[in-house]
């Protein structure tokens, strides 16, 4: 039985494994003058978002406006485009939207302070709560209380 | 108040969900409304040899169309975007976007055109798809009202259809053509 279901898992394993690699884009190949031009380039395609496919950033994605866009992060970086300029250059068209990595400002404060305060208030509502259960005072029942317990499940053995 | 927190928490949630619910992923806010229409200079369709350019535009209230002869939503669009021009005698620049296909170049743009109709006052030729991008362009069709001072007033993404014609394009039309220029 035991070997029957990791069969089954490592075959639909293997499945997600040939999924997965279908779904990897052939990003064209370019040329780069320099080791650090290149970094810049990888590190940008990487942390730029296709507008069009979402989820996706430009590296990932095989949508022709991603296309469009890594070649324009290419042309600008080979012509000695610092990192600044090409995020400069794509959100005055996109917005910040373009970014995975928005900025911190007004708009975007509760994106960037929401977790870390929501964590803390779990944190402190977990704390409170292990502490409230640790002081509850242990209720012991009066000589009173006993006796009509005993009675009680004396009279339902009778039963 | 010990099951009203809980209570309300879930109902913030439920809340916020529905709201999320309600909202288009796709309508990225535009980052050029309020800014100067970004600048292009691009061959006519039919006059390869002569420009249009966002400067030949200047002081009257404009609208660019992105379009394209792949583009099945263009042509569902084209009939609601032919009525809008006819209606309020908007000059529309039509931007076809990378349009490529034949080797005789423009081919399938012009014949696009010759059976549904050019309503358009100039057509630019934007083949490796640059004034598209500059325009920051997510997918065709995508329409802007640009006003007299030349600055990008509304956005309008996907095909308009009649009733975002006669509600939002319409009236935004005849008040920014009420503007000083």
């Amino acid at each position: 039985m035991h070997t029957r279901l990791l069969k089954s898992f490592l075959v639909a394993l293997l499945f997600a494994l040939s999924i997965n690699a279908s779904f990897a884009v052939k990003i064209e190949f370019h040329d780069f003058k320099t080791k650090q031009q290149e970094q810049l380039y990888l590190q940008l395609v990487a942390e730029l978002r296709c507008v069009k496919c979402q989820n996706q950033n430009l590296a990932e994605s095989n949508a022709e406006l991603a296309k469009d866009m890594r070649d324009k992060t290419y042309e600008m970086v080979i012509k000695g485009a610092t990192r600044a300029d090409v995020v400069g250059y794509m959100t005055a068209r996109y917005g910040d939207f373009v970014l995975y990595k928005p900025p911190f400002k007004a708009k975007t404060l509760l994106l960037w302070v929401g977790p870390p305060i929501f964590l803390f208030l779990s944190l402190f509502m977990l704390f409170k709560l292990i502490r409230g259960q640790k002081n509850q005072p242990k209720e012991s029942l009066s000589e009173a209380d006993r006796n009509s317990v005993r009675e009680l499940l004396a009279s339902n053995a009778k039963k | 108040m010990k099951f009203f927190i809980p209570f309300a928490a879930f109902g913030a949630l439920v809340a916020l969900l529905l709201f999320g619910l309600g909202n288009d992923p796709k309508a990225i806010p535009s980052p050029f409304i309020g800014q100067p229409a970004p600048a292009f200079s691009l061959p006519r369709l039919y006059k390869p040899e002569q420009k249009i350019s966002t400067e030949d535009m200047k002081g009257q209230v404009w609208v660019l169309n992105l379009w394209a002869s792949w583009c099945v939503s263009c042509r569902a669009e084209h009939k609601v975007l032919s009525r809008l021009i006819a209606e309020t005698k908007i000059p529309t620049i039509g931007l076809n976007y990378k349009d490529y296909g034949t080797e005789d170049y423009g081919d399938e743009a012009l014949q696009w055109l010759a059976s549904l109709g050019n309503p358009f006052y100039a057509v630019a030729v934007d083949t490796n798809g640059s004034a598209g991008i500059d325009w920051g362009v997510v997918g065709v069709p995508e329409t802007f009202v640009i006003d007299k001072k030349g600055i990008v007033r509304y956005k309008f993404t996907g095909p308009v259809y009649d009733q975002a014609v006669d509600e939002i394009l319409i009236p935004l039309i005849e008040k920014l053509r009420k503007e000083e220029g």
